[in-house]
């Protein structure tokens, strides 16, 4: 009788035994990703020059090292940032429909990046620059104009959201109109998600953030349980509320910005992410926040991999992967599911 | 816990005026009146989630806003009218989560509390439902698991708006019989908005009749609960009479 209970309840130890489970899964599928692309590279291959068996001038060693590492560490850090924002600004809006970009923190980047492309920046420092600074300027309006609101009416952010989205959607549609054909490609590869710009020096910045935020965030995992079930049942059960919301809303948000700044906007994966993790392992945030981003890391290198390799010689932003993936896969959840989330 | 003068207002309009209230160890209390007249503010205010503009609330003597959530959440509980879950949580789950308020940032539930949330459940008779989701459950069977939520806060005060409300017959009484129970045995207080008078007169000690936001009449069940109180509060015509198996007042619709 006892035990049947106890396997209801979640266990340190089950969290740390799936999360290593799920790292296993995106080694394997980093060695994968590693060893397809348009040069032919064996798996074997990968094992020897990771393992430091070949010559430092291979250049097998060096399309993997300088080319595909980075873009794959990268097309990682960015899933598991967007998945652990999804899932968390899901509970806080007590929404689970609700994305990262929620807040219109995707069009202000992508406003900072549009302007930056027009105006012939590169890649290495001025685009992820202009596109911070937007992200940021976002941020700050949505805090000053819901501020006042923030800790009681969820309903008030995403209008400020959808507000700001609008106006700077019509910025950038104003950009684009001008902009010289060369320059248009870039754009719109950008807007789609494009992970081709990837580098170490970006890597150094984003790696230690990201881990940052999410240990955060996942301090914030009891209370978010129990803000998904109401705000003011939450005070009742002793959860700072207000607190939480503000701090959890401002640290997904620069995340994201982050993120978006060396990634473009990548859609999809911070809800189909979230979703997956709740039907497998349902909504105890000590559980979802690690099974999430693991699962967002895996997500997003797989489907970096398919847009660096389905049309080869030839790219795809991912953008399009996941939205082709996301869209038919929230259709059929909607028909099978009907308004029951879980 | 002790009330003085409290005063409430949304915006222009003062909701509770000059109310006093002083509540015992042990002491149920039941809140009546019409619909709009300030319980459920009431209420609202005892639980720290509205802060009023007039007056003073004190708990062990200490005002309310020397209180972390946590720490309040320790002393008192409360039992809301509606909850709703958005995500899919078991019963058991539930119930743990009024164990919140007694754990650490990164601390798990222990065997202790498990056996505390099991214990719950067992009271209000809902542990065969605790490896269910809420979202399964009917309105009724939701209820008793909120109350085990509100018990293994293990507050020295629950609150309880409408407890009543969705559960049959049986489980009315049984509800009830348990908060008397709780309140002799465990000193627990307990105040109560309620809709059902009847109830409220058989099983609170004392009861508390709002009219417009302000205290219309206080006392024991028999001596609030009259015909004239009753006709001019909730400006319905009725008859009193007694409960012949409790002695308590009875009211019949005329």
């Amino acid at each position: 009788m006892i035990e049947r209970y106890r396997e209801d309840i979640l266990t340190p130890a089950r969290v740390i035994t799936i999360s290593l489970i799920l790292l296993a899964v995106l080694a394997l599928v980093t060695a994968v990703s590693l060893a397809l692309g348009t040069a032919d590279i064996s798996i074997k291959d990968i094992f020897n020059i990771l393992a430091g068996n070949t010559a430092s001038d291979d250049p097998l060693r060096l399309i993997v090292f300088r080319i595909r590492l980075p873009r794959i560490i990268l097309a990682g850090l960015v899933g598991f940032a967007l998945s652990l924002g999804g899932v968390v600004f899901q509970a806080i809006l007590r929404n689970p429909l609700a994305d990262p970009f929620i807040l219109g923190v995707s069009s202000g980047s992508a406003f900072g990046a549009v302007i930056a492309i027009a105006l012939g920046f590169g890649f290495a420092v001025g685009v992820p620059v202009m596109s911070f600074t937007g992200a940021l300027l976002t941020i700050y309006l949505v805090m000053m104009i819901g501020a006042r609101n923030i800790g009681v009416e969820s309903s008030t952010i995403l209008l400020t959201g959808v507000i700001i989205n609008a106006f700077f959607t019509a910025i950038i549609m104003f950009f684009i109109s001008v902009s010289a054909n060369d320059r248009l490609h870039t754009m719109l590869f950008w807007l789609y998600g494009d992970l081709s710009q990837a580098r170490y020096s970006q890597l150094i910045i984003i790696l230690p953030l990201v881990l940052l935020a999410s240990v955060v965030l996942y301090g914030f995992s009891k209370e978010l349980n129990i803000i998904t079930t109401g705000e003011e049942n939450a005070a009742q059960l002793g959860v700072e509320v207000g607190a939480i919301k503000k701090a959890a809303l401002l640290i997904v948000s620069l995340v994201m910005g982050l993120v978006v700044a060396f990634s473009g906007l990548i859609g999809f994966v911070g809800l189909i992410v979230p979703h997956l993790a709740r039907m497998a392992f349902r909504s105890d945030h000590r559980l979802l926040i690690p099974v999430a981003s693991i699962g967002g890391a895996i997500f997003l290198i797989a489907a970096d991999t398919l847009a660096r390799t389905i049309v080869s010689p030839s790219e795809l932003p991912v953008g399009v992967i996941t939205a082709f993936i996301g869209a038919p896969f929230f259709i059929i959840l909607l028909k099978k599911r009907g308004s029951q989330w879980t | 816990m002790n009330l003085k003068k409290i005063g409430y207002r949304y915006e222009k309009r003062w909701a509770l005026k000059g109310i006093d209230l002083d509540l015992k160890a042990g002491e149920i209390v039941g809140i009546i009146g019409p619909n709009g007249s300030g319980k459920s503010t009431l209420l609202r205010i005892m639980d720290n989630v509205l802060i009023p503009q007039e007056g003073e609330i004190n708990i062990w003597s200490k005002p309310f806003h020397i209180f972390s959530r946590p720490a309040f959440a320790r002393e008192v509980a409360m039992v809301a009218q509606e909850n709703h879950f958005r995500f899919s949580f078991s019963a058991l789950e539930v119930v743990l989560m009024g164990r919140f308020p007694h754990l650490k940032r990164l601390q798990f539930e222990g065997q202790r509390d498990i056996e505390i949330a099991r214990d719950a459940l067992r009271l209000t008779h809902a542990l065969d439902l605790s490896g269910r989701s809420i979202h399964e459950l009917s309105e009724g069977e939701k209820q008793r698991v909120f109350i085990a939520r509100a018990l293994a806060q293990e507050p020295k005060i629950i609150l309880l708006d409408e407890p009543t409300s969705f559960l049959d017959l049986k489980f009315k009484k049984e509800i009830f019989r348990l908060i008397s129970t709780l309140c002799r045995e465990k000193e627990l207080s307990v105040v109560l908005v309620s809709h059902d008078i009847d109830l409220a007169a058989q099983y609170c000690h004392r009861l508390i009749m709002l009219k417009n936001g302000t205290i219309y009449a206080t006392g024991a069940p028999d001596k609030v609960i009259t015909a004239s109180n009753i006709e001019y509060v909730y400006e319905c015509p009725v008859l009193v009479d007694n409960n012949p198996l409790s002695g308590r007042p009875r009211i019949n619709l005329v």
